[in-house]
């Protein structure tokens, strides 16, 4: 009798990844609460929070993999449900501010009431409550991704056509939240959170706590996401990556795969956003500006497409040493970060994953939608 | 008495005036009642008396005193505790008065209303037209009847037959308040007809509604012609800022329909080379204007080949360097170029700085031309129109007509049996990729006379650009040509009822909605060989 | 050679009539009528441009039809997309084998094996004994049994061909559409797939496409001749090869 291969659910990889984020989740916010400051042990506040956002960006890397790495779909988008995740979360802080806004208003966001608006608008109610704004955290960036996945995965809108009007959707709603009359803040977004679930968001417990959250939450992402990939669902997946069509002759509804896919990954990215929001105190519409998209596309490129754990360890990598140039010589910052882009596309397809299994990379760079074109007009 | 001596005035007026005449009619402001003075004012204004215009202004602005002690009128003005005198009758400065002695000419809002109108037929026998077309604009406007006498005289006067025109309007409009007969009313409307503002309008409405007789419903109607004809200039101006969106739309677009199109490449710097482009021509105007200043009115002219060299250069390095080693991975392609634009991007801020540089306008793009009378069409947005228009001509001559053209399309069509006759593909595809390129720096030389010539110009457009590519349907010239004045237009005619923001924000969920309609464009190519 | 007359099918299986697609003016099928019996193979056959490859893309649902019918049983298939078709019970297997190159061999069996097609079920998806047999017999049968843990990248040409046969059996289909199921294959590869499609033919209709005259000679069954989009001749090989009409053709006028 042969032996029927399994995937398995974590794989060697999946394994040291969660064992050192399970270690990184521990330690910092143990080093920073508990060691004295000024010995080499402690860790500043401000380096919590900024590895957080950094788990933050690992969690919306994690996501893009899900979709690009698995199903082969680019999204330039997914910025849009990081954002629009991390203003669901923005307009609980909002309303937990209360009366100690410039203006007193205990109803009413201060810029509300600088736009001479009387009431909340019908959209804002509610947030005051932790688990409805939760639920809208996940449930706002999978909505949208349902209905535009919906319309685009039905219509058979492929490879960089899906692309491009993903990043026309984030332009979209970029230019619509700078919009003053959208009631987000135009410009400005929503900032100045007092607090969190009554804890005061500028205190380092509380940031130790949102810290540990990000570490759980990408964890819990990725053992979800290795779950779908590991699964039949997966395997059906990567066969529409590849040859799409032959999915379909097999009696695959392709556009449910990568609607199930696609949302699942939007609603990732919006808890990713959800986390940020009170870590970096601010969200403004600059979030849903395309080119964040595309930089959360190359850091997983970078990180190794197609791996989970590599996107995560590829978004931190990179803004790591985003952060370094950006202080040291902020002027080469986008030299190197363009340059990225090219060396990974034209000489690491695996990326740092690739570097880490030691250059065994067996399966050829799959057979895209173009590439088939090109042969068939061959023909 | 005082009107036949008004009388006299006039017919003095017709065989010229002595400066002593003036000076009486000046003098004769000042004493009486706001009644007398009323006349007196309209005496003058007949006389049209050369210093008539500035004694009125005077007046009106409450700068006109007469000395107690002789009655003479002078213009004065405060400084310090007494009043610099200019004697009207020849603008001579007439020493200093004190202010006990002097006393202001008062007046009222009546008779300020008075002199408002009297200066517009003074002006209207000016030697200056520009002063009299003003003259007879201004009575157009408020068509009051008492500046009809003079209105005529300078009609029978008037040389320039433009001019004279607008003059008869303006007695058109000035009839309908008086008291003159119907059947002159009724030709004062049709007069008015041809008029198309809405002033005109508004006046023939209000007329309308002050009369009961045949001249209500041909008054209304004038009004309704001239409201509908607004209404289609109102279009057509929409039509044309459409266009002229479209044009600079197609410039940046065009080259992106060869790159993407033709080749299949998903090139995100693009924009860049627009961004080169403008740059191009910031660096020629600079140094035509140190070595060659005589030229500086053509140094745009010099950019055009030499932006388009620039930007074709570095795309051809692009394609050899970078995206050849990417066919068939458009996913990859997109990625890469990307990379490229922000090294681009950082390579011209650290050059040039992160601030705008200014391109100036050469004076023949300067400057604007009226159509009808309504509309004004900016000079350089109908250079950039001819330009978007004779950069496509050439393109479509390139690709259908010639020998480069027809080994684009064979490469494209069928690579291994264009190598197989011979044809190097290798170097058609850098070449089309130039060419696409180089096409986008002309797009460059015409957006620095429109936009700010920033390190961000490219990024503006890119999004747009691709829109337009993918809406009008990959792979066809007159596609991108359709693409791009559909959305164009659309953009301009949503804007007055959405707002620019809201509008664009419009287009862009359409276009996402028709992509999904007919992901493959508006002229798709439809067959086996399209999708795998 | 027995000289094969027109074998009468109890039922008809697949009945397409009239079915015209266009493509920008070019007429691709023209009116085409044509009907399989259940458990009749059908070998098709035709110059380039002849609307094979067409026929098949209407059958399946890739392309819709602008005028014509498509019946399978009784369900009208062109108003059906190619999930819903495939899951009715046809089959498909294209010109240029398509296969899954990153899985393993096992793994597009199992991907092939007929069960719940909705994304949930998938998600929960177990191997079952029961599929273990059936991956394991379809293995066997398209003799890849050795290689079941290679990928299918890896295989080659002629084997990739089978695993696209495999898969279409896994479906267990009662229609398979073969494209050219021979082309690039060894004379050994050739013999063995005939083989193997007139043991599938046994119990399933079969419809080939192939342009291999040997090949059809060996399958040994009635055949279509296509020009310019509909039917020049049927009848069995030496019948149509002797036809007047179908030597004009490939001779050329």
């Amino acid at each position: 009798m042969i032996q029927a291969p399994v995937t398995p659910i974590l794989g060697r990889g999946g394994v040291i990844f969660l064992v050192l984020l399970l270690a990184v989740a521990i330690l910092v916010p143990v080093l920073n609460l508990f060691a004295t400051p000024g010995s080499a042990l402690h860790v500043p506040d401000y380096m919590v929070t900024l590895i957080g956002k950094y788990l933050c960006y690992a969690l919306l890397a994690l996501a893009v993999d899900l979709v690009w790495g698995f199903c082969g779909i680019l999204s330039l988008g997914h910025g849009a449900f990081f954002a629009l995740g991390g203003y669901a979360m923005g307009m609980y802080l909002m309303r937990q501010i209360g009366s100690r806004g410039v203006y007193g208003n205990p109803e009413l966001p201060d810029f509300m009431v600088f736009l001479n608006w009387k009431e909340l608008p019908w959209y804002w109610q509610g947030f005051e409550y932790f688990p409805f704004a939760l639920l809208m955290v996940f449930l706002v960036p999978g909505a949208l991704a349902f209905v535009f996945g919906w319309l685009a995965f039905r219509s058979r809108v492929t490879g960089v056509y899906l692309s491009i009007i993903t990043q026309a959707m984030t332009f979209a709603l970029l230019l619509a939240f700078f919009r003053n009359d959208m009631g987000f803040g135009g410009n400005n977004g929503l900032t100045d959170f007092k607090d969190i679930l009554g804890f005061p968001v500028q205190a380092s417990t509380t940031r130790a706590v949102l810290y540990f959250c990000s570490a759980l939450a990408l964890g819990g992402c990725f053992i979800l996401a290795r779950r779908i990939v590991s699964s039949k669902l997966g395997l059906v997946l990567v066969s529409i990556r590849d040859a799409e069509s032959r999915t379909r002759f097999l009696g695959y509804r392709v556009e449910h795969y990568k609607l199930f896919v696609f949302t699942v990954s939007a609603m990732m990215a919006g808890l990713a956003g959800a986390l940020y929001v009170p870590q970096v105190g601010i969200i403004n519409p600059s979030e849903f500006s395309p080119e964040n998209s595309i930089e959360t596309v190359i850091w997983t490129a970078f990180g190794g497409r197609g791996t989970l754990w590599g996107a995560a360890l590829g978004a931190i990598v990179v803004n790591a040493a985003k952060s370094w140039f950006t202080g040291l010589l902020p002027d080469a910052w986008l030299f190197i970060l363009g340059g990225l882009f090219i060396v990974v596309t034209l000489f690491m397809p695996k990326g740092l994953a690739g570097i880490f299994s030691g250059w065994r990379w067996a399966p050829r760079p799959p057979v895209t939608e173009a590439a088939k074109v090109s042969t068939q007009a061959a023909e | 008495m005082r009107s036949l001596a008004a009388i006299l005035m006039l017919l003095l007026m017709t065989c010229g005036v002595w400066a002593s005449d003036a000076a009486q009619l000046i003098n004769a402001l000042a004493p009486g009642d706001f009644k007398e003075r009323e006349t007196a004012i309209s005496a003058l204004a007949a006389s049209g008396a050369e210093e008539a215009a500035p004694v009125l202004q005077a007046l009106s602005g409450g700068n006109l005193y007469v000395r107690k002690s002789d009655g003479k009128v002078f213009i004065a003005e405060t400084r310090g505790d007494a009043l610099a005198l200019t004697d009207p009758v020849g603008m001579a400065a007439a020493g200093e008065g004190a202010k006990a002695d002097i006393e202001k000419i008062k007046i009222n809002n009546n008779l300020r209303r008075l002199i408002s109108n009297a200066l517009g037929g003074l002006t209207m026998v000016s030697t200056d037209p520009a002063a009299r077309r003003k003259a007879a604009l201004s009575v157009l406007k408020s068509g009051d009847p008492a500046a009809l006498p003079s209105l005529e005289k300078a009609i029978s006067d008037e040389k320039d037959a433009g001019l004279a025109a607008l003059m008869k309007q303006a007695a058109a409009a000035a009839t309908l308040r008086s008291d003159r007969s119907d059947a002159e009313k009724m030709a004062a409307i049709g007069v008015l007809k041809e008029r198309t503002d809405r002033d005109t309008a508004a006046l023939l409405t209000a007329f309308a509604a002050t009369t009961d007789s045949g001249l209500k419903d041909a008054a209304t109607a004038a009004a309704q012609s001239i409201e509908s004809t607004l209404a289609r200039w109102a279009a057509v101006q929409n039509v044309w800022y459409g266009l002229s969106l479209s044009s600079v739309l197609l410039l940046a677009a065009i080259g992106l329909a060869i790159t993407f199109g033709v080749m299949g490449v998903i090139n995100m710097a693009h924009g860049e080379m627009v961004m080169l482009g403008a740059y191009t021509t910031y660096v020629v105007q600079g140094m035509v204007a140190q070595h060659a200043p005589g030229l500086l009115p053509y140094a745009l002219l010099l950019a055009v080949p030499a932006a388009f060299l620039v930007s074709g250069s570095v795309g051809v390095a692009l394609e050899r360097c970078v995206i050849r080693f990417l066919y068939g991975r458009p996913l990859e392609t997109l990625l890469a170029t990307w990379g490229v634009s922000l090294v681009l991007q950082q390579a011209v801020r650290s050059i040039f700085g992160p601030t705008n540089k200014e391109v100036t306008t050469p004076a023949w793009m300067s400057g604007s031309v009226d159509v009808g009378g309504v509309l004004s069409l900016t000079m350089n947005r109908i250079v950039i129109l001819a330009f978007a228009l004779a950069v496509f001509a050439g393109l479509m001559m390139l690709m259908k007509a010639s020998t480069a053209g027809l080994q684009m399309r064979a490469v494209t069509q069928n690579r291994p049996m264009a190598n197989a006759m011979g044809i190097r593909s290798n170097w058609v595809d850098a070449l089309t990729f130039g060419l696409g390129s180089g096409i986008a720096g002309l797009a460059g030389v015409a957006l620095s006379q429109i936009d700010n010539v920033s390190p961000n110009l490219g990024q503006s457009y890119i999004i747009d650009s691709f829109l337009v590519v993918v809406f009008g349907g990959v792979g066809n010239l007159w596609g991108t040509l359709a693409g791009a004045v559909t959305l164009g237009v659309a953009n301009k005619f949503l804007e007055p009822f959405a707002g620019a923001v809201l509008g664009k924000i419009l287009i862009l969920i359409a276009v996402i909605l028709f992509i999904q309609k007919r992901p493959r464009g508006l002229f798709a190519l439809k067959g086996r060989w399209v999708e795998a | 050679m027995i000289a094969l007359e027109k074998p009468q099918f109890a039922e008809t299986l697949l009945f397409l009539e009239d079915v015209t697609v266009t493509f920008d003016g070019f007429r691709a099928l023209n009116k085409l009528g044509l009907d399989v019996g259940r458990g009749e193979m059908r070998a098709i056959i035709g110059p380039n441009g002849a609307g094979k490859t067409t026929m098949m893309d209407v059958i399946t649902g890739k392309t819709r039809p602008d005028e014509g019918r498509v019946l399978f049983g009784d369900i009208d298939l062109t108003r059906l997309d190619e999930a819903a078709i495939a899951n009715l019970g046809i089959g498909r297997k294209f010109q240029k084998p398509t296969v899954f190159e990153n899985h393993s061999v096992w793994t597009n069996l199992e991907l092939a094996l007929k069960a719940n097609r909705s994304p949930w079920a998938s998600l929960r998806w177990v191997l079952g004994g029961e599929a273990r047999d059936k991956i394991a017999a379809t293995l066997e049968r398209i003799n890849l049994l050795p290689a079941f843990a290679s990928l299918a990248g890896d295989l080659s040409h002629g084997q990739k061909q089978w695993l696209e046969i495999g898969m279409l059996l896994m479906q267990e289909p009662e229609l398979l559409l073969v494209d050219e199921p021979v082309a690039g294959m060894t004379d050994a590869e050739t013999e063995k797939t005939a083989h193997l499609l007139r043991n599938i033919a046994e119990t399933r209709s079969v419809v080939v496409v192939e342009h291999d005259m040997e090949f059809v000679r060996a399958l040994n069954v009635r055949v279509t001749v296509l020009h310019e989009g509909s039917v020049l001749a049927e009848g069995n090989l030496d019948a149509v090869q002797n036809n007047q009409k179908v030597i004009d053709v490939y001779l050329g006028r």
